[in-house]
């Protein structure tokens, strides 16, 4: 087989996992089961979460074990701006709060990204191990934080009273909602394929494969990979502040390490790297959730003997088996 | 604050520091040799703990218990080593993050089954109870000496294990080579999985001593977990001596910073805050230690050569 | 895992015999089932569908689902169990974060929920809800309790608690009652194993007593290393630490110490009485606090089953609040604010034969409600 006809194929499974996404909550919509747009919209927003880690870890090969910060960063960013707006509280020197949710999405890119650069700066003086344990340590310190903060209810977490809206849509029922979050998965997706493809893209993925040469071209490894990795914790902070606006809560569990690591399994039980590799890492891994979790109280022994073996036996996750192996290794 | 006080919270922060110590080795004695992150390796400090309260709940001997939970420890680590582990080797560190994050669900899950919901009972044996007195009037409890006192026996063990025996021979040359103490004839597959199964039997040690302080329940062993991989990255993977280091150095800064924080910012804000604010900013000091650490060297404080 | 108990296979037949209770009543129970905090949650389930299953009541059926003690997830089974199962009613959450997270949406979705253990200050005070109900306790009463106990033989008191919501309320609950001075004011961290420092400055602080919230396994690790240590400041707490569950994992340890609950198993009251004893003879064991507040909260929802439909919001809200039951707390009141007016007792752990458990040495307060009902506006 041919390059080409690979990737005519994993573009065809691609395609049929966008439209299963969107299939699935219109059906139940029309069927009259709510709750399976809400777990529709709970895998777009995983995925979406995951496609963030993906520009860093698949990019970039940046294996961060603390995605989870920004991804409760996000939420919390949704959480307090909605209490303040819901309050009539202002936040501080006057500023309210909005529950619009563009204006909390350009707020929690913000945020992210201030919080991703130093960070980055930080953790990208280490390779390997180091670079994975260092950022599950700021992972951590961001975690305690939360738990130990009174403002916004520590570890009891935040309740959101009402969702917030969008321009033109109720977001407060189910099926707009999801269709918010499956437009912005879209365009997180979108935005992974531009930057694969892009000079950006291909200088990330150089630094992946060998740095050296990378740095004897005159690019320094080091600059590209932090605006990685700050890219990365936007997106994965956006998809926070939608889980948040989902649950109308939001909770430093948000931020454990748990999280962060199931935000990779999402990632690798699709197959890291590609570009659909999350949603399908996301639909799998809430399916499992949730049918093992309807099947058996030891659910979590069999969600991890499912993992184990598609570790062990089946390389390249889901989107291997369908799509067949990825272009590069 | 006497002084008496502050030589028993050092004490404490050593005591602290050589149980991670115990768990620590065991992790960076595996990823020097193997190259491998076992995040399952909070789950065989469960095994030894559950082991060690199960066996002495039956036999009525905390010794025996310690015996099996070592046993146990380091029969689920070859079991473990010999399924699964073995796989993944040649394996991007991704791979293992995911894989032993598997085994730490069913582990977890796997213990409940076995032993219930319940946490279990175990205290520490007659012959250790009772307090020694402390230099200034203070004393000390015997069985937090005696884990001192373990931590350095396993230490000098280590040394000398690695350094003058032919299994240490072997376990230096498979750190640096590979592929030539295979072609030297050494059997690297046993090499390996008596490796893993000595620090399996360090992580099951470490959870029974500290199963007879601590509650012995279901997923005691990921703060352990998170604390152990602090240590090793802080002391340098690989190396037993920086796992050393590392693990008395959190273990001190760890009690220390609970101790001091919340009084020294009492000296500048009102104590009603200063109390929950020192407590927190304890609670995130040892990451922060290691972020700073990290940040001036980043491959930790004593690197392996490699 | 979904679990229905007692389909109602007869629910056709039934259904047009007139009874309020004939029609099929589906109850959502979301519990932690698995990881290290199952234990309550297994007690709590265990007894819930016991008292169902003594009732003979052919009609109601439970949908009993594990949370993994994960706010998340606790989430979205409620959004299942509402949206999808269709629940009449919801329950058995164990933890103050994990309630704080279902509760809100459920209530304002017009469903109502019995709480059978954790009372956040925030639902009893300014977001109570006339369809949140708590069977259990508000948050502070049990800390409470201590405070106004120890008043009676100590003068300085040290305290402790983790450095989250649920430790802060519990020393502000013991200090809105305790009068005597303080020893020294301790936050620890969540999750916390080691307590030897915070030991060492107990010892060093001149305290006559020792107060202390933590927990599940923080407790069991704190009680065996105070043990331990040699220190022999007498020690009281919220019951929690002293109960069923736990008692056989902290041993000898906890011997003589005072703590303070809402039950025991020594009350003398027809209903506990053939409470523990049915507890005991399906189980095997002994049954704990949550395991009293899971029945109670069964019993509740049976008595309200017999008085009013459960389609008939209102009128069900009327019959749940009348609380016209029998308690295995004896007298059971609810609050304006839906929280409950009941005793609270002082316990002291005793052996009885190898067994460790707890009997009643003396009444802290008597019909005690909770400081935030007057914020509750509703």
């Amino acid at each position: 087989m041919t390059n080409a006809s690979l990737m005519t194929r994993e573009t065809i499974v691609n395609v049929l996992l966008a439209l299963l996404l969107l299939a699935i909550p219109l059906g139940a919509s029309a069927m009259g089961e709510p709750f399976y747009i809400t777990l529709a919209t709970r895998i777009a927003v995983l995925a979406l979460a995951a496609v963030g880690l993906n520009i860093a870890l698949g990019l970039g090969g940046l294996v961060s074990f603390g995605h989870a910060a920004f991804f409760g960063l996000g939420g919390y960013a949704a959480g307090v701006l909605a209490t303040h707006a819901f309050d009539g509280v202002p936040l501080f020197a006057g500023i309210p709060g909005t529950d619009s949710m563009p204006i909390i999405w350009l707020v929690t890119v913000v945020v992210c990204g201030l919080l991703a650069l130093p960070i980055g700066a930080i953790s990208l003086r280490t390779t390997g191990v180091y670079f994975i344990m260092i950022t599950l340590a700021f992972a951590q310190m961001i975690y305690y934080f939360a738990i130990s903060w009174p403002a916004y209810g520590g570890e009891d977490g935040l309740s959101i009273y009402v969702r917030s809206a969008f321009p033109g849509a109720n977001a407060a029922q189910p099926l707009p909602f999801f269709l918010i979050c499956y437009a912005v998965l879209m365009t997180a997706l979108g935005l992974f394929w531009l930057l694969r493809g892009s000079r950006f893209g291909a200088a990330l993925q150089a630094a992946r494969q060998n740095a050296t040469r990378l740095s004897a071209v005159g690019i320094a490894p080091f600059n590209i990979r932090l605006v990685a990795f700050a890219v990365s914790a936007m997106v994965t902070g956006v998809a926070g502040a939608l889980f948040a606006d989902l649950n109308k809560f939001v909770s430093p569990s948000m931020m454990s390490w748990h999280m962060s690591g199931e935000l990779i399994v999402l990632i690798i039980l699709g197959g890291k790297g590609r570009l659909f590799g999350p949603v399908a890492g996301a639909m799998l891994y809430v399916l499992f959730e949730f049918a093992l979790g309807g099947i058996t109280e030891r659910w979590q022994f069999f969600l991890g003997l499912i993992l184990l073996g598609v570790v062990l036996f089946a390389r390249g996750g889901l989107l291997g088996l369908l799509a067949g192996k990825a272009r590069h290794g | 604050m006497s002084i008496a006080l502050l030589i028993e919270q050092i004490l404490n922060g050593l005591q602290l520091g050589v149980m991670l110590f115990l768990m620590a080795a065991g992790l960076t004695l595996i990823f020097g040799v193997m190259g491998l992150i076992n995040l399952a390796h909070g789950s065989l400090y469960m095994v030894g703990a559950f082991a060690c309260a199960a066996v002495a709940a039956a036999t009525g001997s905390f010794w025996i218990g310690l015996v099996a939970s070592l046993v146990a420890a380091a029969a689920a680590g070859a079991i473990m080593e010999v399924t699964v582990i073995r796989r993944l080797y040649d394996r991007d560190h991704l791979d293992q993050v995911l894989a032993t994050f598997a085994l730490i669900l069913i582990f977890s899950e796997g213990t409940r089954w076995l032993f219930g919901s319940f946490p279990l009972y175990l205290d520490i044996p007659p012959l250790l109870q009772g307090a020694v007195p402390l230099p200034g009037g203070g004393q000390y409890q015997l069985y937090r000496l005696a884990i001192i006192g373990v931590g350095i026996v396993v230490a000098v063990g280590l040394y000398f294990l690695i350094s003058r025996t032919r299994l240490g021979m072997r376990i230096r040359a498979g750190e640096s080579d590979r592929e030539m103490i295979a072609a030297l004839g050494v059997d690297i597959r046993t090499l390996y999985t008596v490796v893993f199964a000595l620090g399996a039997a360090l992580a099951g040690l470490a959870g029974a001593l500290v199963g007879a302080l601590q509650s012995v329940q279901v997923g005691m062993g990921e703060p352990a977990l998170i604390l152990a991989f602090v240590v090793i990255v802080i002391g340098g993977i690989g190396s037993i001596k920086g796992a050393l280091f590392g693990a008395i150095l959190v273990g001190v800064v760890d009690t220390m910073g609970r101790f001091l924080l919340p009084k020294a910012l009492a000296l500048m804000i009102p104590a009603a805050q200063a109390g929950p604010i020192g407590a927190a900013l304890a609670s995130m000091l040892i990451y922060i230690v290691m972020a700073l650490i990290l940040a001036f060297r980043p491959s930790g404080l004593f690197a392996a050569q490699s | 895992m979904k679990k229905i108990i007692a389909a109602g296979i007869f629910g056709l037949s039934l259904a047009t015999s007139g009874l309020a209770y004939a029609e099929p009543v589906k109850i959502g129970v979301i519990t932690t089932l698995s990881g290290g905090g199952a234990g309550l949650g297994v007690d709590m389930r265990d007894a819930f569908a016991l008292a169902m299953k003594q009732s003979g009541n052919k009609d109601v059926e439970l949908v009993i689902e594990d949370d993994a003690q994960k706010p998340e997830i606790a989430v979205q089974l409620a959004e299942k169990m509402i949206q999808s199962d269709k629940v009449d009613l919801l329950t058995g959450i164990i933890w103050s974060n994990l309630a704080m997270a279902v509760v809100p949406n459920a209530v304002a979705q017009d469903v109502i929920y019995l709480s059978p253990n954790a009372g956040p200050s925030a639902l009893a005070g300014a977001k109570c809800s006339p369809n949140y109900f708590n069977v259990a306790y508000q948050n502070d009463n049990f800390h409470e309790a201590m405070g106004q106990y120890a008043n009676k033989d100590y003068k300085k008191t040290f305290i402790l608690a983790p450095n989250y919501p649920a430790g802060k309320d519990s020393l502000t609950g013991f200090k809105r009652y305790y009068k005597g001075e303080l020893a020294g004011e301790t936050y620890t961290q969540v999750g916390q194993t080691d307590y030897a420092a915070e030991i060492a400055q107990i010892r060093d602080s001149g305290a006559d007593s020792v107060f202390f919230f933590l927990p599940g396994g923080m407790g069991i690790s704190f009680m065996k290393q105070y043990a331990q240590s040699g220190v022999n400041i007498p020690v009281m707490g919220p019951g929690f630490s002293f109960d069923q569950d736990i008692l056989p994992a902290v041993g000898d340890a906890a011997l003589g110490v005072k703590n303070s609950a809402s039950w025991s198993k020594d009350l003398d009251n027809e209903a506990n009485k053939a409470f523990v004893e049915a507890f005991q003879a399906e189980y095997k064991r002994l049954p704990s606090v949550y395991a009293a507040q899971s029945w109670d909260t069964a019993n509740l929802i049976l008595s309200a089953l017999g008085k009013a439909s459960v389609k008939d919001k209102d009128a069900f809200r009327a019959a749940l609040k009348a609380a016209d039951f029998k308690s295995v707390r004896g007298d059971f009141t609810f609050n304006t604010n839906n929280h409950p007016v009941q005793n609270i007792y002082v316990r002291e752990v005793v052996k009885e034969g190898d067994v460790l458990t707890n009997k009643i040495v003396a009444t802290a307060f008597e019909k005690h409600g909770d400081a935030y009902a007057e914020q509750c506006k509703m």
